[in-house]
């Protein structure tokens, strides 16, 4: 039994117990002490508004033990803490019996006190957004002091490989990342090439051609593309989309790896076919009716109505879903750790294996390692140039969507 | 009549020649719409089809019942019952002997690995150990077992090994062929469902693998994910879209947040790495530090499917409550918040069903570990269900290929069921009002 | 009479109010009507299963202007976009009975909406320009339709077409600008320069001047009414005056029914129908 009574274990029960019957204590006096001053307009908040402002009173007096305990952990026997809480919590009580009463504006102090912890909610987003910033920062700085970063954004040949030795030769490996880069390309090229003219080809058709309820089967099994994890699409360019364009390609004496730009590319590209449908559908659906009315009282056909009006009138739009697409592509780990292959060629051609910014990360960081290393940093400052790429393209897209909206509302 | 229509440029016999091909023209428009759906719902059809006809069979799996003798002699010499001799006796020898004595005229050693092979070693004589471990009066007892039998037999008559191929081409010998053909024939090699998929944790065999220990992983990250995400997202969204004043900060928080929602979710993992894992020094591959990444990382979703929702509500409820007296926090939790709820629910499913999937950041942390337990506490080493699927995914043997895509397959209907609760209580709760 | 001519009194000088229009007409001949363009037998439009027009039975002429007036949601915008055929993009919209274009049916099935409305073109009620320049909103429908080979050609139809819709002065310097920058009178304008350069045979105009603001509402009536020399001009209006201006016959719809069709002049001095009467002179409606 001695082994659950632990110092803290015994200060998280009076915690909770302190908390729960100071709302009790809180709500039952202020309702009593209500009665007892029944004579004119009656108490200024509801008892259960006493309630909270005692459990919360409690509570932060209990919170600042905990800070406490946590400062000053090895400095003070154990058995203190227990004792400090349960005092605190009658410190508590004496204060909550001090103010509660009938005139106490209890409400508003809860009310300021919910205010303040949304507020803090939403800070916890933009603390997300530093975090990532910094640590990304950080960790690339530390990674330019050993790699210069000319070196990095410049240099033709990536083989990170730390020695074992210290003596070996080219112990630092070579961190030019350009080959990356191209080959992030080349993938994210291919993707937008297969999923650019089927996702728009959707959204004409689905905008101008069919009727309703093809539209209302149609578009939610395009939007199902989306909803697919990656790592099951990279699964399935691995055992089923790899080996078939091995096997095509062997059909005309071609020999192509399993793993391969086109592989990982195309089955991106069928991921982000419903991102350019569904944002394409937007814009084309944002484009005036009178435009359209227009064009067909001239005797234009739907097609020249779509591609001389319409879409002339939407590309603002649609270049900014491709943006975005893009930047999904560029950021989309698990297709190409699986299909695209981990050797960094500086290639030109799509039917051979290729490397991308993530692959790179997820293979310098997967495995052992030490933390210090330039391996290990070299990750971060992949990171880096992938999250500002990213982030670039998602502003100009959204600002071009943005104006584009404007224009016809 | 018709000389009167001839008078139109438009009915001339070269306008008419435009016009048919200005006709086909449409057409071909209009089929490169239908072909780019067609070709959508293909890919969408090959994945499903492929996935699903390569994962079924590891629902099933053949078992070999087979009767071993529990000798004292082997297992307790000094007949002590003692639980540690018990735990290290040579259960090993004990499966072979049974083998060797339903097939007696295999006398040479090669023959008699190669009989070995048939079953699952540590699965075999892992079932035996505990039986003993369990029921020591077991010992110097004749039992009848039922053990998975090895991924190379099972493979091979569930058809994926090709009986014809040169011998030396395939994994399993002619001789196995005629003794499982054998074994087959007198009923003692059945098939039948594959219960330890679901119960037993991570495994080098491929036979005694299944995705307990994954999907305890995952549902404990998404548990700490929720906790996470939901009541900040929620707090957030509510406070950005009933209590917060319009200045530079609160716009700065509104881009931030949308860009968040941008961010290439490998970045998170990074984040965790760094922060979580290197700043706090929480300890790698544990749920608690993925479902925290995982929770950051659907946070924005569920901040902008609340705000979204929060929006719908007629902001006359809000002057309604006003003018009965209420202050606005009550108004805005008393009635606006209860009426975006549906909404607010709706969001968070999808969050999380996005969160399921997601496989690049818990590989940041570590969550890739080979972990054959199931975890019982977000502190320890755990995987999470893609995670298993990615570790599988890199052998090739069909058996883990079946298994892997049998892990999808329950991936994948794990999201359908979420998003169909999602669509579901969207079309019930909506506007009850 | 009296109630009409009060109702207008107020109106700007440039455009001659009803009353006067009136006055005008009754001394003036009615308009010799020669040959039908559009015979429609029985037209009934269906949006679903609620039923927009009953039956319509009437002849348009092939010259002059037809004025198709009545209250809101009496069916007249939806008869007016029958005879080129727009209700066909409407989703659930059915069209029932024959129109006869020249003694062709132009619901039959050997008839293509897109040479229909090469031949019978519209103007729409908010003036529309394509987000293009001036010239490439006037040339696009003959590039569409092949009408013009040379680029010498397509300048020609594009000028000829801008100067009979008395915007050429206007615009002659910056063709190359976007038509959206226009002021609302000359976009209308632009729009319809748009459909003449189609070389249409009908004009269909859906309340064209109900953007915009007198000047150029009466600019725009001067216009129509040197178009009705060359087309055969359909035009809703809710405006009485301008019906009594611009047209040389009148229908009047309630409630989906053609009530009275007859030569302007006549509906609006001796309308048969108690309805037509009531409308005129601003008692319903």
């Amino acid at each position: 039994m001695q082994h659950f009574l632990t110092p803290e274990i015994m200060t998280c029960a009076f915690l909770i117990v302190g908390v729960v019957t100071a709302f009790l204590y809180g709500r039952g006096l202020a309702t009593s002490r209500a009665q007892l001053t029944a004579d004119s307009a009656g108490a200024h908040s509801l008892p259960s508004y006493h309630g909270y402002f005692s459990a919360w009173t409690v509570a932060l007096l209990a919170i600042g033990v905990i800070a406490l305990w946590v400062t000053f952990s090895g400095a003070l026997p154990k058995f203190m803490f227990p004792t400090m809480m349960l005092g605190a919590i009658a410190l508590g009580f004496i204060i909550i019996n001090r103010l509660l009463t009938p005139t106490f504006r209890a409400r508003n102090h809860v009310e300021r006190f919910v205010g303040d912890a949304l507020m803090i909610c939403s800070g916890v987003a933009v603390l997300t957004t530093f975090g990532i910033v910094l640590s990304l920062v950080f960790e690339s700085l530390r990674f330019f002091d050993q790699v210069p970063i000319l070196d990095f954004l410049t240099g033709l040949n990536w083989s990170p490989q730390t020695a074992l030795r210290e003596d070996q030769i080219g112990q630092s490996g070579s961190f030019g990342a350009v080959p990356i880069f191209a080959g992030t390309f080349m993938i994210t090229a291919v993707a937008i090439f297969i999923a650019g003219p089927i996702g728009l080809l959707i959204a004409v058709y689905l905008s101008e051609y069919a009727n309703k309820r093809t539209r209302a089967t149609v578009k939610p099994l395009v939007e199902i593309l989306a909803g697919i994890p990656t790592i099951v699409y990279g699964f399935f360019a691995l055992l089923t989309v790899g080996p078939a364009i091995r096997n095509f390609a062997e059909g005309f004496g071609l020999s192509v790896p399993t793993q391969s730009a086109i592989a990982a590319g195309s089955v991106m590209g069928v991921m982000i076919i419903p991102f350019i449908s569904s944002l394409s559908d937007d814009v084309i659906n944002a484009v005036p009716q009178t435009l359209r009315d227009g064009s067909l009282a001239l005797g234009a056909t739907k097609s020249e109505t779509m591609t001389k009006v319409i879409f002339p009138a939407a590309l603002p739009g649609i270049i900014g879903a491709f943006l975005l697409a893009v930047s999904r592509a560029i950021g989309e780990t698990m297709i190409v750790v699986m299909a695209a292959g981990r050797a960094a060629n500086l290639t030109g051609n799509p039917f051979e294996a290729v490397t991308t910014v993530t692959v790179q990360i997820v293979s310098l960081l997967t495995g052992d390692q030490e933390f210090d290393s330039a391996k290990t940093l070299a990750a971060f400052a992949l990171g880096l140039v992938l999250f500002v790429f990213t982030l670039v393209l998602n502003v100009i897209a959204l600002l071009i969507v943005r104006k584009y909206r404007e224009r016809y509302e | 009549m018709s000389a009167n229509a001839k008078t139109s440029i438009h009915q001339t016999d070269q306008a008419l020649g435009r016009l048919a091909k200005r006709k086909a023209k449409e057409n071909r428009f209009r089929y490169a719409g239908i072909a780019a759906v067609v070709i959508a719902m293909v890919m969408l059809g090959w994945l499903v089809v492929s996935l699903v006809g390569t994962g079924y069979t590891a629902f099933f799996q053949h078992y070999l019942t087979i009767t071993v003798t529990l000798s004292e002699s082997d297992l307790d010499p000094h007949g002590a019952r003692d639980a540690d001799q018990l735990r290290k006796a040579n259960y090993r020898k004990i499966i072979q002997q049974a083998l060797y004595s339903r097939f007696p005229d295999v006398t040479d050693r090669r023959g008699k690995r190669s009989l070995f092979h048939t079953v699952s070693a540590s699965g075999a004589t892992n079932q035996v150990r505990q039986m003993v471990y369990q029921d020591p009066d077991l010992v110097g007892r004749k039992i009848t077992i039922t053990v998975p039998t090895s991924d190379d037999v099972d493979q091979l008559l569930k058809g994926h090994i090709d009986r014809d191929a040169p011998e030396d081409l395939r994994k399993v010998s002619d001789q196995q062929i005629e003794w499982v053909d054998q074994m087959v024939a007198s009923g003692d090699l059945t098939l039948e469902f594959n219960w330890r998929f679901f119960t037993s944790a991570d495994s080098r065999d491929p036979e005694l693998a299944g995705i307990a220990g994954a999907v305890v992983g995952s549902i404990m990250a998404l548990g700490v994910a929720f906790m996470l995400s939901v009541p900040v997202g929620v707090g957030a969204a509510v406070y950005l879209e009933e209590f917060a004043p319009h200045n530079r900060l609160t716009d700065f928080i509104e881009i931030n947040i949308n860009n968040l929602a941008a961010v290439p979710s490998i970045v998170f993992g990074l984040l965790g790495l760094a922060v979580f894992l290197n700043f706090f020094g929480l300890p790698r591959s544990a749920p608690l530090v993925g479902g925290m990444v995982l929770g950051l990382m659907t946070l924005p979703t569920i901040i902008i499917a609340t705000r979204s929702a929060l929006r719908a509500v007629s902001p006359s409820i809000i002057d309604g409550a006003l003018s009965l007296g209420a202050s606005h926090t009550q108004a805005v939790f008393h009635h606006k918040v209860p009426l975006a709820a549906s909404g607010i629910l709706t969001g968070s499913i999808i969050g999380m069903a996005q969160a399921l999937g997601e496989t690049a950041p818990l590989l940041m942390i570590g969550m890739v570990a080979f972990v054959t337990e199931i975890p019982t506490s977000v502190m320890e080493p755990a995987s999470a269900l893609p995670v298993q699927i990615f570790l599988w995914s890199d052998s090739a043997e069909r058996a883990w290929a079946e298994r892997t895509s049998a892990a999808i397959i329950v991936l994948l209907l794990v999201l359908i069921t979420m998003n169909a609760i999602a669509i579901f209580l969207r079309s019930r709760l909506e506007r009850r009002w | 009479m009296e109630a009409a001519q009060t109702n207008y009194i107020g109106s700007i000088g440039l455009k001659p109010s009803m009353g006067e229009v009136i006055e005008m007409m009754a001394s003036a001949p009615a308009t010799e009507t020669t040959k039908t363009k559009f015979e429609c037998r029985d037209v009934e439009v269906f949006y679903s299963d609620k039923r927009a027009l009953h039956g319509i039975n009437m002849d348009v002429p092939d010259s002059g202007v037809t004025a198709l007036i009545g209250p809101s949601g009496c069916g007249k915008s939806t008869f007016l976009r029958v005879f080129n055929r727009m209700n066909d993009t409407i989703p659930n919209a059915r069209v029932a009975g024959q129109i006869l274009m020249d003694g062709q049916d132009i619901y039959s099935k050997d008839i293509d909406p897109v040479l229909l409305r090469a031949r019978v073109g519209m103007v729409f009620q908010k003036p529309n320009p394509f987000p293009k320049s001036i010239y490439d909103n006037v040339a696009y429908g003959p590039r569409i339709h092949g009408l013009a080979l040379r680029k010498n050609d397509l300048d020609n139809i594009v000028e000829k077409s801008l100067v009979r819709a008395g915007l050429w002065n206007e615009v002659k310097d910056r063709l190359k600008e976007p038509g959206t920058g226009l002021s609302g009178g000359q976009q209308q304008r632009l729009v319809i320069a748009r459909a003449i350069a189609v070389s249409p045979e009908v004009i269909l105009m859906d309340e064209p001047a109900s953007a915009l603001d007198p000047i150029a509402t009466a600019k725009l009536e001067e216009l129509i009414d040197e178009l009705k020399e060359k087309y055969c001009i359909l035009i809703v209006t809710h405006s009485m005056a301008q019906a009594a201006r611009v047209s040389q016959k009148t229908a009047f719809f309630h409630l989906g029914d053609l009530v009275e069709y007859d030569d302007t002049q006549t509906i609006f001095t001796n309308p048969k129908d108690q309805r037509t009467q009531d409308y005129i002179t601003g008692r319903t409606g």
